[in-house]
């Protein structure tokens, strides 16, 4: 949970950071969030250059390449506004590596070290500094939850989306076994030792329908990913025609169901 | 350098090892089980979030302090020690050190070693080198002496033979141990174990230890274990052989209870081991028990090039307490013998690389998620994520002169270093992201359906039609 920084106080304006796999591969998931902001009465401010916070080249282990990305990111958040960012993943890079990526060059590092002290990750921003709840409109329905690893353990900050769905009436959050473990994406992890995160997405699929929710839900895309492709994959190995266990981000929940006449 | 250890790459047939691993049902579930049995001892032991954290950051403080002083301490440790009547040699490679326990035995005509658990003996294959020279070593841990009947390596630093079924261990005890009936009875197996162990404590000529924490102001080497063949191979045989890697040494007898404290509880969910033995010495004059003579052997191995480095020095803090494995995803989904390292696991995967070099361990740096579970319960805070991080980048590192990592650079290749450059000439540039973003939303149709081994079991990954910055203009 957050303490430093501008938590506590609202803010009248933020940035958004949506990252390279929200703007490329979940927009949507991204535009809810954004809107879900500006409900709330929040100018919301998207750099247009922004692209990505260079973590797939730090953690593959080319940090100079990694460094050259961030750099141009440091430069795009001048104002001392939130940084508000709808991924635990990315959000942890800019909160914590970036001081330590820029530790040779002293100019950069006071800009990283006091970005720093500004970033959120979106779910906890929604609960600890808005003090968000949200006014669920839709029917009944059983949601699960899978928290990204950074979101857990580097940021702190996995309750809160549970804190968000259940503070929602119609949701109940079903709990799979071993839920805190990963799902095995890990960036370049699922490339460069597929069968082993094969093996991990499998469990963790597998444990996540056997709670028989009917969606899993998620605040970091790069988890969703990789659990919905492999989701997509096996429905299509087993004939099924439509998705057996549909996912979506977290943004885009809050926002269907807290809008008038909502569905599930 | 021997020829042993240049031609040793557990890196190369890893990727092989763990699709067999995982293909493996009986195996999976078999550590899924075990782990799981493992991390709720853990977690029983630990309820109180804030006891557990103070706890941590005391023991890293402790391991670190002691890091800090090292070279004076290993110094002080020498002169305690050889003040206690036990001589202490100095060993730079596995060679040396099986030199140097070989010519202990050599000097004693020794026939038989028993050996209590020590993880730094499998580090320096002193089994083999035992065998080389006509000695037998016999392993007396119950789960070292299941994995030496089958021939096999521990799959476990605290759990040597975790992998093993009763089964399997039934079946092993009835065909290599003479006179034993088939039986899959877990107390009749431990009984039969017990029986021949026994005897060959009582006619050893050399008992064999490690050493869990060594004291440096009282010249102390303490011991943890459970089954009381710790203290039976350190004091029934005539010589009793201790070895241990140099980053064990602690200044103050004060600093062990927290670190047992913290071994004991990270590793089994024990509240303290069933014994703790303090060696302080040989046997005195008028003493009716106790070895004639104790030795030392304290191991460099690689460990002087972790110390050099700042953040990788944090590798020496580890107190060899296995939680790191029990919590690791993909440990768990493979077992210790994929790693093809002695210590397997987190630990063995930032560890193997000062032991072994680069060349042959670069590839497992990279079998990890970095979903931090290591570094999360581990009792003295290595920041394991970040020094796989460092490993994986040092392994890709342009090649050196004068290399502070052995075999940094090693897994340098132009395709991977070409591809990372391209990729950051696109990201660090707002236009030539904007270019190639917009024509993978735009021209998504032709998106690959084959997308190497992402596809093997998902589907292929396709660029919405409209970017974020596409629909956020169309909103505004
Ligand atoms: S790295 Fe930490 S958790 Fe792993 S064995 Fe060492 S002390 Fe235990």
């Amino acid at each position: 949970m957050q303490t430093q920084g501008v938590a506590g106080k609202r803010p009248a304006d933020i940035y958004f950071f949506a990252t390279c796999v929200v703007d490329q591969f979940f927009p949507g998931a991204g535009l809810d969030a954004i809107t879900l902001l500006e409900r709330e009465g929040i100018r919301v401010h998207f750099p247009v250059a922004q692209t990505c916070c260079g973590q797939p080249a730090y953690t593959s282990g080319f940090p100079d390449q990694a460094r050259a990305v961030a750099a141009h990111q440091l430069t795009l958040f001048p104002e001392n506004w939130p940084l508000v960012v709808p991924s635990g993943s990315c959000a942890g890079m800019i909160k914590h590596h970036y001081p330590r990526l820029f530790a040779d060059d002293p100019q950069r590092r006071a800009q990283a070290e006091a970005l720093s002290l500004r970033v959120y990750e979106f779910t906890d921003f929604l609960v600890n500094v808005l003090g968000y709840a949200a006014q669920d409109q839709g029917a009944e329905c059983t949601v699960v939850l899978h928290t990204s690893c950074s979101a857990r353990r580097e940021m702190g900050v996995h309750l809160s989306s549970r804190q968000l769905l259940d503070g929602m009436k119609g949701v109940t959050v079903a709990m799979q076994d071993h839920e805190s473990e990963c799902c095995g994406f890990g960036g370049t992890f699922s490339l460069k030792q597929p069968e082993i995160s094969a093996a991990m997405v499998a469990d963790k699929l597998e444990s996540l329908k056997a709670t028989g929710a009917e969606r899993v839900l998620s605040a970091d895309c790069g988890c969703l990913m990789n659990i919905l492709g492999h989701a997509a994959w096996k429905d299509a190995q087993d004939g099924q025609t439509s998705a057996t266990l549909p996912g979506e981000h977290i943004a885009s929940f809050l926002l269907r169901r807290t809008e008038q006449g909502a569905a599930k | 350098m021997s020829e042993h250890t240049m031609q040793f790459m557990p890196g190369a047939g890893f990727r092989a090892r763990a699709r067999a691993a995982v293909d493996n049902p009986a195996l999976r579930r078999s550590f899924r089980a075990a782990m799981d049995f493992l991390i709720a001892k853990r977690s029983a032991q630990f309820d109180d979030p804030l006891e557990l954290e103070t706890l941590r950051t005391l023991g890293e403080q402790i391991r670190q302090y002691n890091l800090g002083k090292l070279p004076e301490l290993l110094e002080q440790l020498e002169a305690r020690l050889t003040g206690n009547g036990i001589q202490v040699h100095w060993a730079e490679t596995p060679d040396e050190a099986n030199a140097i326990i070989l010519g202990i035995c050599k000097a004693h005509s020794a026939k038989l070693m028993v050996k209590g658990k020590s993880m730094v003996s499998e580090e320096i294959e002193l089994n083999h080198a035992c065998a080389a020279a006509g000695i037998e070593a016999m392993e007396s841990d119950m789960g070292e002496y299941i994995v030496q009947l089958a021939g096999e390596k521990p799959s476990h630093i605290i759990m040597p033979a975790i992998h093993k079924t009763k089964e399997e261990i039934a079946h092993l005890f009835h065909d290599k141990v003479d006179g034993v009936a088939y039986t899959d009875n877990v107390d009749e197996l431990i009984q039969i174990g017990r029986r021949v162990l026994r005897e060959k404590f009582l006619v050893a000529d050399i008992g064999l230890s490690g050493v869990n924490f060594a004291v440096a102001e009282t010249g102390t080497l303490c011991l943890v274990e459970n089954e009381g063949n710790g203290r039976l191979s350190t004091t029934a045989p005539p010589v009793h052989i201790a070895i241990t890697g140099i980053e064990k040494v602690v200044e103050k007898l004060a600093h062990v209870p927290p670190l047992l404290s913290l071994l004991t509880r990270s590793a089994t969910g024990q509240n303290i081991s069933t014994y703790f033995n303090m060696i302080s010495g040989a046997r005195r004059p008028g003493e009716k028990d106790g070895p004639h003579e104790v030795h030392l052997v304290l191991l460099d191995n690689g460990r002087t090039q972790a110390y050099a480095d700042e953040q990788l020095r944090t590798t020496l803090q580890c107190i060899r307490c296995g939680a790191c494995m029990n919590h690791c995803p993909v440990y768990t989904r493979i077992g210790g013998h994929a790693y093809g390292t002695t210590y397997p696991g987190p630990i063995g995967k930032i560890v193997s690389p000062h032991l072994l070099g680069l060349e042959a361990t670069a590839t497992l740096t990279t079998a990890s998620s970095l979903c931090g579970a290591c570094g999360e319960v581990c009792p003295v805070k290595i920041p394991i994520p970040d020094l796989l991080m460092r490993l994986r980048s040092e392994a890709f590192s342009a090649p050196h002169d004068d290399p502070r990592l052995r075999g940094q650079g090693a897994a340098r290749s132009r395709l991977m270093s070409g591809v990372w450059q391209i990729w950051a000439r696109i990201y660090r540039s707002p236009t030539l992201y904007g270019i190639t973003s917009w024509l993978a939303s735009r021209f998504n149709c032709l998106t690959p359906s084959r997308q190497g081994p992402w596809t093997a079991v998902r589907t292929p990954l396709k660029p919405a039609p409209k970017r974020l910055r596409d629909l956020l203009k169309e909103k505004a």
